[in-house]
């Protein structure tokens, strides 16, 4: 008797206990049998009640499958194949899909990654908010409403008492992940599973967010699973961090420990990631690139994007222009590239004074201004191999054939780390990575004295964001090619910049040489962004968050 | 490249029985067993080893009209679809290169001709217009090419915005190479398979034409019309007219399936050599 | 609010402008076309001097325009003018076929919809099982089907061989009911096997898709049931797909009406317009040309309204 008491107490200290986890999904490759693979393979972590657990890994690394296992969801087709998912003292995937009914949306919330797309358009907010309390009989209406006001409140919407009566795409994306953190805490669940909630935020909007999280499960005592690819977000809230890659846990651990002292190699590369060795320039003589009071705008000049921007690039260095969504970095790109040819201002290039239209322009001049675009995949076309990628700028701007053409690629897979083998490879074939270096290859082969790089690491692993940095900043040494780099992503923008131009709806608010820009005093917007970068560091959240509130309050 | 096993079953049978039907056709003179137009019989005999398909309504030999009514329908059907594809696909790709007031002019004259149903404004045209095979395939062909337009235009639409068109732009490229090397290759197969589509809905179109009695016009046979001819036959019980509709509904599935086979290669994004 | 009644309100004047530029088309590609209607009724003996007589009393010495508004002001008004061929007037000649055609319509759509329907309903059930590929199949041969070869199979088989049904659907005003609903039961089942496969597969495109959103994904988290995930979280957004897809394949009924009423000797519209094509009869061609486009657009338009006034987005504006 004891005995069995003792064991059933130790159980119930374990909220959530995965065993040996083994998920499989059936992939039906175009004109092959299909088979089977497997996406997560004997993992096995546990959470106590009222913790939080931080799933970090890559994409493909299985962490948002392991997060659904454990309301026994699989994803498209995705099945749990072995292993044990306990919860509260017993096995769910042994309770058969009335089980699980009962425990989704009762004991395990979800929230996803997209707000916008998880709510109903149909339906109010507060009907949904609502919905799993009545189902599951937590509470009545009138109760389960009062509650939801309450987290509205808590997680700091604008309106608690009335934005439940709005539709979803009546609220902005910000607070549409807030009202759905208040859906999954209405039931007053055990677990919230957290998948990505921030990511698809800008980063001042992202910090509020996180805080208002932080703070619910704090004030809940609820358990969480929070997923993420970004360790610096999840070292903010977890109180322990799972690492895991290509399906397999790789190390796991105390918050602290994994990112100050992580004992597997491939977790101190994760935490060292941004930690590049690039020297900052000084600011050089020779422009290669100079844009002076430039306005563009959309729509026949109705919508003014860009409001008088002046930069200029020396020649073989970077100037990286950051700001969020909608702040016109990229619109001064497509300026630059002539796409969008501006109202106002000149744009001298090589003292040149480039014409404004692309049309204009003469063939040394698109040859010497080259671009790297953020989707890799769409950038090249599908139809065309490795090879005739790479080539085609030899042909048509150096009038190369034959077997020096091909000698002069194979020179250039070389330079992006690739090997001859890919010359004949379809886009389709290669990696994330790959396709990125072979788009840096055909920029690079026009020669070029600027080439503009549009999010080029965005979409990308933060480890493989990290090799293309690297190389980028090897071929500015050899080829000394001047950057152009757009990006919301600052800490990038600290790896590897020269200057550092900071755009806020399509004007520039602060520009000079990086150690300049990023040396207080700070003007405001400035201030809020560089404030808002997580850093790799337990507590820095709380200290943002505090600074902020110590500024308004002076203001 | 594209090799034979990996053609599944479906798309087999739809090749071998529109090749078939095809090789009819192109032979007809040589492969019928009777002259197109010889009476050789009683009205609507029963299928026997002298008349495999038995005799029609006026004593023909019904396996040889059969066959020359292949000859006539396929190339009228193809002429017309040639001719909607040609001149739908240069229209689209040009109003999606060009765009501006081409683009809008098109498309809205395009709105305007789908407004109406084809079949009932082939009627209306139809009854103004003289009553043969060239007038048949200027309106079939026109009236069809809206919907070749559509497509080639929202196709070319969708690859003119993509980055490596605009990168190719930016690389100084004439509309030449962007219209020929960057969009053509990666509009191809979509316009392949609705190529099929395009032929069944022809052969369909005509058949309803000719079985209206406004397409192709006696003595010459045409499957459509057949039917036309032989329909009174039914209600005595006797299925003449059923086998040029069976062989119209045969051929339609087999264009089909090969079609349904392209479109289904369309989403493998390698060159067209498998998985590597 | 006040926004939707606008967009509804612009959709339905874009139609009538369509339904006038169809008019403008239908009367153009009739006029300037070669053919002239005098020579054409008179036939190729007649004297000049009758054919310049016709010519002034059909106002063809007028200009086009003025002879188009001529036209269109009769068609407004219910005058469609008079037949050539025998000399009738279009619209009482037209107005009981138009009942007759619009009769088979119906319940050829009462049948097939909801069918269609139920059938879409269950091949997303069994997604890729036995049933729904089952059902694939059938659409793939049922689009390549010529309307007469499933009408006259149906002659063949049910009325022939086993004589439930007459084979010519012959009507007339003093029938009942019952014996109406008997003579078009096949002319019925025709249109509804022409359009039943294609009608169910969009019903299934259209089901399937809003089931892969991400709202439905949450809703299984919360612990639904797979029938409250469907009456609450699927429907209300599936209405506006499915009722699109039901117009569509109603207009096309529309015009697979005229074939169909051939084949059966059916005195709708469709058999109407046919007859007077064969004699070039110019009037009645356009008549009957501009009721089916209207029918046609008006579909549309229906089809249209429902997506905008199904769209919270646009009920409930920012």
């Amino acid at each position: 008797m004891d005995r069995l008491a003792s064991q059933s107490t130790g159980a119930s200290e374990k909220l959530l206990d995965i065993r040996n986890l083994k998920i499989e999904a059936t992939v039906y490759p175009p004109g092959e049998a299909p088979r089977n693979i497997v996406i997560v393979d004997g993992v096995s972590v546990s959470l106590e009640r009222g913790k939080v657990l931080g799933l970090i890994g890559e994409s493909g690394a299985g962490k948002s499958t392991i997060g659904l296992s454990s309301m026994g969801y699989g994803r498209g087709g995705v099945r749990i194949t072995g292993g044990e998912v306990i919860l509260n003292g017993r096995d769910i995937l042994k309770g058969g899909k009335g089980g699980l009914r009962a425990l989704r949306g009762r004991e395990v919330c979800y929230v996803a990654q997209s707000a916008a797309a998880a709510f109903n358009p149909a339906h109010r907010l507060m009907k949904q908010v609502v919905e799993a309390s009545l189902k599951h009989g937590v509470s009545s209406r009138a109760e389960a409403e009062k509650r939801a006001v309450n987290l509205f409140r808590k997680l700091s919407l604008p309106d608690p008492e009335n934005i439940g009566k709005r539709f979803p795409h009546q609220v902005s994306g910000g607070q549409l992940q807030r009202v759905m953190t208040a859906m999954a805490l209405c039931s007053e669940p055990d677990l919230i599973v957290f998948d990505e909630p921030t990511t698809a935020l800008d980063v001042t909007t992202q910090i509020d967010v996180l805080a208002a999280i932080k703070e619910a499960i704090r004030d809940t005592g609820v358990a969480a699973l929070y997923i993420t690819h970004d360790l610096a977000v999840v070292a903010q809230v977890a109180d322990e961090i799972a690492v895991l890659r290509h399906g397999k846990l790789v190390e796991w651990g105390d918050t602290r420990q994994i990112i100050t002292q992580p004992t597997q190699e491939y977790t101190s590369q994760l935490v060292s990631v941004h930690e590049i060795a690039h020297e900052e320039h000084a600011p050089g003589k020779a422009a290669a690139l100079s844009v002076k009071n430039v306005t563009a705008a959309y729509g026949g000049g109705t919508i003014k994007v860009l409001k008088n921007v002046s930069v200029e690039i020396p020649a073989g260095q970077t100037l990286a222009v950051v700001g969020e969504s909608g702040s016109g970095k990229s619109t001064l790109g497509r300026a630059i590239t002539g796409l969008l040819p501006p109202l106002e201002g000149s744009i001298t290039f090589g003292g040149r004074t480039l014409p404004g239209r692309l049309a204009d322009r003469s063939k040394e001049d698109l040859r010497q201004l080259q671009m790297i675009y953020q989707m890799a995949d769409v950038a090249m076309n599908p139809r065309q191999t490795v090879g005739t990628i790479i080539g085609r700028p030899l042909e048509f701007y150096f009038g190369l054939r034959g077997r020096e053409r091909d000698k002069r690629v194979a020179e250039l897979l070389d330079k992006i780390e690739m090997g001859k083998g890919f010359v004949d490879r379809y886009p389709a074939e290669l990696s994330g990575g790959q396709k990125q270096r072979v788009c840096i290859a055909r920029a690079l082969a026009a020669k070029p004295s600027l080439i503009i790089c549009d999010e080029v690491t965005s979409a990308l692993d933060p480890l493989v964001a990290h090799g293309i940095l690297q190389l980028l900043l090897e071929l500015q040494k050899e080829e000394q090619v001047a950057y152009l780099f757009i990006t919301h992503d600052l800490a990038t923008v600290k790896a590897i910049a020269d200057s550092i131009a900071v755009m806020y709806r399509g004007e520039i608010v602060r520009y000079g040489p990086k150690s300049k820009v990023l040396t207080p005093p700070f003007d405001a917007y400035t201030d809020l962004l560089l404030s808002s970068v997580p850093e790799m560091e337990v507590g820095w959240l709380e200290k943002a968050i505090a600074g902020r509130r110590m500024e308004s309050a002076g203001n | 490249m594209l090799t034979l096993k990996n053609i599944p079953l479906s798309a087999w049978l739809g090749l071998i029985v529109t090749g078939l039907f095809v090789f009819a056709a192109v032979f007809a003179p040589l492969v019928a067993p009777f002259p197109n137009a010889e009476i050789v019989g009683d009205v609507w005999e029963p299928m026997s080893a002298a008349h495999w398909l038995g005799t029609d309504n006026l004593g023909r030999d019904l396996l040889s009209r059969m066959i020359f009514g292949a000859r006539t329908t396929i190339l009228i059907a193809a002429l017309a679809t040639a001719l909607s594809f040609t001149l739908g696909s240069i229209l689209g790709f040009t109003a999606a290169v060009i765009g501006g007031w081409f683009d809008q002019t098109m498309s809205r004259g395009v709105d305007l001709l789908m407004a109406i149903p084809t079949l009932i404004f082939a009627l209306v045209v139809l009854s103004v217009l003289p009553g043969n095979i060239v007038t048949l395939i200027l309106v079939m062909g026109i009236l069809d090419s809206t919907r070749v337009y559509r497509l080639a235009r929202a196709v070319a639409v969708d690859i003119n915005v993509m980055d490596y068109v605009e990168a190719a732009k930016l690389r100084g490229e004439g509309r030449g190479w962007i219209i020929f090397r960057e969009i053509l290759p990666n509009a191809l197969s979509p316009l392949v398979a609705e190529l099929g589509l395009r032929f069944i809905f022809a052969v369909l179109f005509l058949s309803a034409l000719s079985f209206l009695g406004l397409g192709v016009q006696p003595p010459e046979a045409d499957w459509g019309g057949m039917v036309k001819e032989n329909k009174e036959g039914i209600v005595f019980g006797i299925p003449a007219a059923l086998i040029p509709a069976a062989a119209i509904a045969v051929l339609a599935i087999s264009v089909n399936l090969v079609a349904d086979w392209i479109l289904n290669r369309t989403t493998d994004l390698k060159g067209g050599r498998g998985n590597g | 609010m006040a926004s939707l009644l606008k967009l509804v309100a612009q959709r339905i004047a874009l139609g009538l402008l369509l339904l006038l530029a169809v008019s403008v088309l239908i009367f153009v590609g009739t006029q300037i076309l070669p053919g002239d209607v005098a020579q054409s009724i008179l036939g190729q003996s007649a004297t000049p001097q009758a054919l310049a007589n016709l010519r002034e009393q059909l106002g063809l010495n007028d200009p086009a325009y003025v002879r188009y508004f001529h036209w269109l002001w009769g068609m407004l008004h219910g005058d469609m003018g008079t037949a050539l061929s025998n000399g009738q007037d279009i619209a009482t000649s037209l107005s009981g076929r138009l009942k007759n055609t619009l009769f088979l319509a119906f319940w050829a759509a009462i049948v097939s919809v909801p069918l269609a329907i139920i059938l879409g309903l269950i091949a997303v059930r069994h997604k890729n099982g036995f049933v729904d590929k089952l059902i694939s199949g059938l659409t793939l041969a049922s689009i390549s089907l010529p309307e007469f070869f499933i009408g006259y199979l149906l002659i063949y088989f049910v009325a022939v061989q086993m004589q439930w049904f007459p084979s010519v659907s012959t009507v007339y005003d003093s029938m009942s009911f019952l014996e109406r609903m008997k003579a078009i039961a096949l002319p019925a089942a025709t249109l509804t096997l022409v359009v039943l496969a294609h009608m169910m597969r969009m019903t299934r495109a259209a089901i399937l898709n809003v089931m892969q959103s991400a709202y439905i994904e949450t809703a299984e988290l919360k612990g639904l049931t797979p029938f409250e995930i469907i009456r609450r979280h699927a429907f209300p957004n599936a209405i506006a797909p499915i009722v699109n897809v039901v117009m569509l394949n109603l207009a096309y009924l529309v015009v697979g009406v005229v074939v169909v009423e051939v084949i059966f000797v059916y005195p709708g519209m469709g058999q109407y317009l046919v007859d007077h094509v064969a004699k070039r009869d110019v009037p009645v061609v356009q008549a009957c040309g501009l009721i089916f486009a209207a029918v046609y657009i008006g579909l549309n338009i229906i089809a249209d309204i429902t997506a905008i006034v199904s769209n919270p987005r646009l009920r409930h504006p920012k």
